[in-house]
């Protein structure tokens, strides 16, 4: 057993993380990055960050990651990494030709302090930023907050790069999805057009990190949000920013760069979360809820009522980003199942105290951490005090699972061992419909497993 | 993508067999912005150290490195699995501004309290180059302490190449070779070192070495013990793989404790036979270690001979692009590659010297590119250029392969099945002749020559 080694009591454990439920910010930027159209990353720091973050991207979701690096070197770190990031503009727009370049810091040029600002003015002024280009930037220090804070640090940069106040189009709406699959924002950009609400989502990795095989290595496929679609972002009438770590900043700076209004929306997993987020999308474009998603949602429901006896009071472990676990908690709890345990790496009290009062409806009190040390080792010694029937999270719970037979659904950031994820969206009725497929079929699939002969049954 | 243009600064990198005679640009930093396939100092110790089991191996840093290097390895042990643990001390910004020592003291006190193991790696990441942790002096105190190797990794990110960071990682055990005393160890005997346990390679290698009759006192590091690396300075004679990584080791042996070393490769036929036969005749003395190594070799050739001409005949004649970390592995593939009946079009490796792609000029055929630090830009040109068949790299260029239309084989760190001795090269031709003939091609598209 790989986790043998987890002492069952909880100590108190301050300086040491063990087998974290987060990684760093750059990684965040990068995926933020990859979302917009003809875009590429570029990390400000050692060549083995950009290395790191494109190979795990790779591994998620099977796709070619293009990404730059500064290759910072011993020089470089000491009299400040300018000359590396104007060179490597430069570079990238004499071969590679993006529209965009996204710049993120790491730890290191953060902490030598290089000002991104200052660097990629004088690469303008110095004209390595041709015509028409445009080179956005965020400071993604690695030691602060988690690959959240990354990607919503990136997606304040493409506000800062982009946003113009501009004449308000009444029913234009700004979707920024958070965190989420490629899938997903394929089901949100589907809910929008069922509904006929003109929008622009920011970023939308559709397209890109789902891409088909086409006999070409496209350095940038055909998804992603365009220049064209960003620079109307300031004439949208409304912001929806999906999930608060992940959205609320980038929304928060466009309403003050533009006067565009938002609301701060759970994403939409489940059923409670997609229909607050259905009305919100009515009330702010004066569009109705169209009868296609009615009928989803009555699916959902069919599905919830025929299963529910295999549901109820599962208790549930599940780990991953704040934005996706508040609404998944929320989705249990309907379901009439018991979230116990519940991790994020990312730090934020709100997390905790939102993950309670949705427990608490349910008069369950479940463990929950945030931040610094929530991490799997935690979550390993949660279940060996009180089991659970089901795991939620990505594929670092794998060794959980087996080592006690539990079973597991793979949801969040890394899946690195299954497929889906970037085809199978788990937002909307669609999503959760999904979800409870998924769910259903772990549970079920370890009953039939390990029933007695006598009652091993056909029909369930 | 395939017309564009190269950087002029990487023009010197790459060369064609026969029409360019100068000697290829190598061993320089990367060229920023260029989309290298490389990686880091870290990287590089991280990778060398990993797969020492019963060791705790903690990333001194903000987060990311550590869990960016949690169990992608795919690096086998046969009992404790500490290794694929991830611990991080996780700075914070205070700390950053403060200092990380208090936690980095804090941290090891709790792993080695944790997990009792036999000794601590603590890695050094781009951020303790800056903030100055006096890190070998909390290893030395802790390790007074408790009584175990807690030794410093240099693998700060910045301060070099990947390069760089295997010298760190042996500078590291270096310091654990000789700690323990040497009694029982027969004459013929070596460390295997280079060698990381992929797929459990190391357990097929050291089947071969102990059924000549050699004992092995070490493996380097593939499911790697403490106690056995302590002894390793007792063994006659180091056999060196993947030369990149562990020639520092080798070396630095020589010196302190007079250990002759051979270079040695398990890739390919070829390779394999000649490296049981040059460790053979170091032996020279005990002659039967020679006999049992030609009996060996052909027990294990003429096994599979049957099998691997089926695969040769779906193999014959199709074109192969090799990107490698180790321009050493480039050599044995394309001797592989070519007793396959395969061409190599193009060679390249992240970290090759001059020497390195003087010998690759040698091996490859008039035409092959030859390539230092790739890019994907130039890879995937060159593929379609050359109209490769095959690709044969790690993790960042398999999706690239797959989008162009050509079968990939990962020879990096997940490939799942054994690659090396003869077993290795019997799956290897199985897997690309697999991944060549998928029935999937019939309905992809391909640049250079449209649907198949």
């Amino acid at each position: 057993m790989l986790l043998r080694h987890t002492k069952k009591e909880v100590a108190d454990r301050k300086a040491l993380t063990i087998n974290p439920a987060k990684t760093c910010q750059p990684i965040g930027a990068m995926y933020a990055a990859l979302g917009i159209n003809g875009c590429m990353p570029h990390s400000h720091g050692s060549q083995g960050c950009c290395a790191y973050h494109r190979s795990s991207l790779t591994r998620h979701y099977k796709e070619p990651v293009m990404a730059g690096s500064s290759s910072f070197t011993e020089g470089a770190s000491v009299f400040g990494g300018q000359a590396n990031l104007v060179q490597a503009i430069n570079n990238i727009f004499t071969i590679y030709d993006p529209e965009i370049i996204a710049v993120h810091s790491t730890c290191l040029s953060e902490t030598i302090g290089d000002d991104l600002p200052q660097i990629v003015a004088n690469a303008e002024v110095s004209g390595k930023v041709p015509k028409g280009k445009k080179v956005i930037y965020a400071s993604t220090p690695s030691y602060v907050g988690s690959h959240i804070t990354g990607f919503a640090n990136m997606v304040q940069g493409i506000v800062k790069g982009f946003a113009q106040p501009g004449i308000k189009s009444n029913d234009l709406i700004n979707i920024i999805p958070g965190w989420v699959e490629p899938s997903d924002m394929a089901e949100i950009k589907r809910i929008l057009s069922l509904m006929k609400v003109p929008s622009i989502m920011f970023p939308d990795t559709s397209g890109v990190m789902n891409a088909p095989q086409t006999g070409k290595h496209e350095f940038y496929p055909q998804g992603g949000t365009t220049s064209k679609d960003l620079s109307r972002i300031g004439s949208a009438s409304h912001t929806c920013a999906l999930g608060k770590w992940a959205s609320e900043s980038a929304a928060t700076l466009l309403s003050k760069m533009a006067q565009v209004p938002f609301t701060i929306c759970d994403i939409p997993i489940g059923l409670k979360a997609t229909d607050r987020f259905l009305m919100e999308l009515a009330k702010v474009s004066g569009h109705e809820i169209s009868q296609e998603l009615e009928f989803e949602r009555g699916q959902v429901a069919d599905i919830i009522t025929d299963m529910h006896q295999y549901l109820y009071g599962k208790k549930v472990a599940l780990w991953g980003d704040p934005d996706q676990l508040i609404p998944l908690t929320e989705f249990l709890v309907d379901l009439d199942m018991k979230p116990i345990h519940i991790v994020s790496g990312t730090p934020g009290k709100a997390f905790e105290k939102r993950i309670k009062e949705i427990c608490a409806t349910k008069d369950i009190t479940p463990n929950v951490k945030s931040g610094a040390q929530a991490d799997m080792y935690l979550m390993h010694q949660w279940i060996l005090n009180e089991p659970v029937d089901l795991l939620i999270g990505n594929t670092y719970g794998k060794y959980i699972s087996r080592d006690m037979d539990i079973p597991f659904v793979r949801h969040g950031f890394p899946i690195y061992d299954r497929i889906g994820h970037s085809y199978f969206p788990t937002v909307g009725y669609k999503g959760s419909m999904r979800l409870l497929e998924m769910m259903l079929s772990a549970i079920m699939n370890k009953m039939d497993r390990e029933a007695p002969e006598e009652r091993f049954e056909l029909v369930m | 993508m395939e017309n564009r243009a190269l950087l002029k600064e990487r023009e010197n990198h790459i060369l064609i067999k026969e029409s360019d005679q100068t000697q290829i640009s190598c061993e320089k930093p990367t060229l920023a912005g260029a989309v290298s396939q490389r990686a880091c100092v870290f990287c590089g110790s991280r990778v060398v150290l990993y797969p020492i089991a019963d060791a705790v191996h903690l990333v001194h840093g903000p987060v990311g490195c550590a869990a960016y290097t949690w169990d992608i390895r795919g690096s086998l042990s046969s009992g404790p699995e500490l290794h694929r643990l991830s611990f991080s001390t996780d700075l914070s910004e205070q700390e950053v501004i403060h200092g990380g020592e208090k936690k980095l003291t804090a941290a090891l006190n709790k792993l080695i309290t944790t997990y009792r193991p036999k000794a601590a790696f603590v890695y050094s990441t781009c951020i303790i180059g800056i903030i100055g942790d006096d890190v070998d002096a909390i290893c030395k105190k802790i390790s007074n302490v408790y009584g175990i190797p807690v030794i410093p990794v240099d693998s700060v990110g910045f301060q070099g190449t990947k390069k760089d960071g295997y010298a760190a990682a042996c500078n590291a055990l270096f310091k654990i070779i000789g700690t323990e005393p040497v009694t029982n160890i027969p004459v013929c005997s070596i460390n295997i070192l280079g060698e990381f346990n992929l797929a459990g390679e190391a357990w097929i290698i050291k089947e071969y070495y102990q059924k000549i009759g050699i004992t092995i006192v070490s493996t380097l590091t593939g499911d790697g013990r403490i106690d056995e690396i302590s002894r390793a300075h007792g063994a006659s004679l180091n056999i060196v793989q993947c030369s990149g990584s562990m020639m520092q080791l080798a070396k630095l042996m020589k010196e302190k404790y007079g250990t002759p070393f051979l270079r040695v490769s398990y890739f390919g036929i070829e390779d394999v036979a000649l490296s049981l036969y040059n460790v053979a005749d170091f032996f020279s003395d005990y002659p039967e270690i020679k006999e049992n190594a030609k009996k060996l070799v052909y027990e294990e050739i003429t096994s599979r001979s049957k099998e691997l001409d089926l695969y040769k005949k779906k193999l014959a004649g199709k074109k192969a692009a090799i990107y490698v970390g180790e321009a050493f592995k480039a050599f044995s593939l394309i001797k592989s590659l070519r007793s396959l009946g395969m061409k190599v079009v193009l060679a390249g490796s992240q970290t090759g010297n001059t020497e390195d792609y003087e010998t690759l000029r040698e091996l490859c055929d008039p035409g092959t590119i030859i390539i230092d630090d790739a890019n994907p830009a130039e890879l995937s040109r060159f593929i379609i250029e050359k109209e490769a068949d095959l690709f044969i790299g790690g993790v960042k260029e398999r999706p690239m392969a797959m989008k162009l239309g050509i079968g990939f084989c990962d020879h990096n760190h997940e490939r799942q099945i054994p690659l090396a001795g003869f077993e290795g090269n019997l799956n290897f031709a199985k897997e690309i002749a697999s991944s060549l003939c998928s029935p999937v091609w019939r309905f992809t598209k391909k640049q250079s020559g449209g649907t198949k």
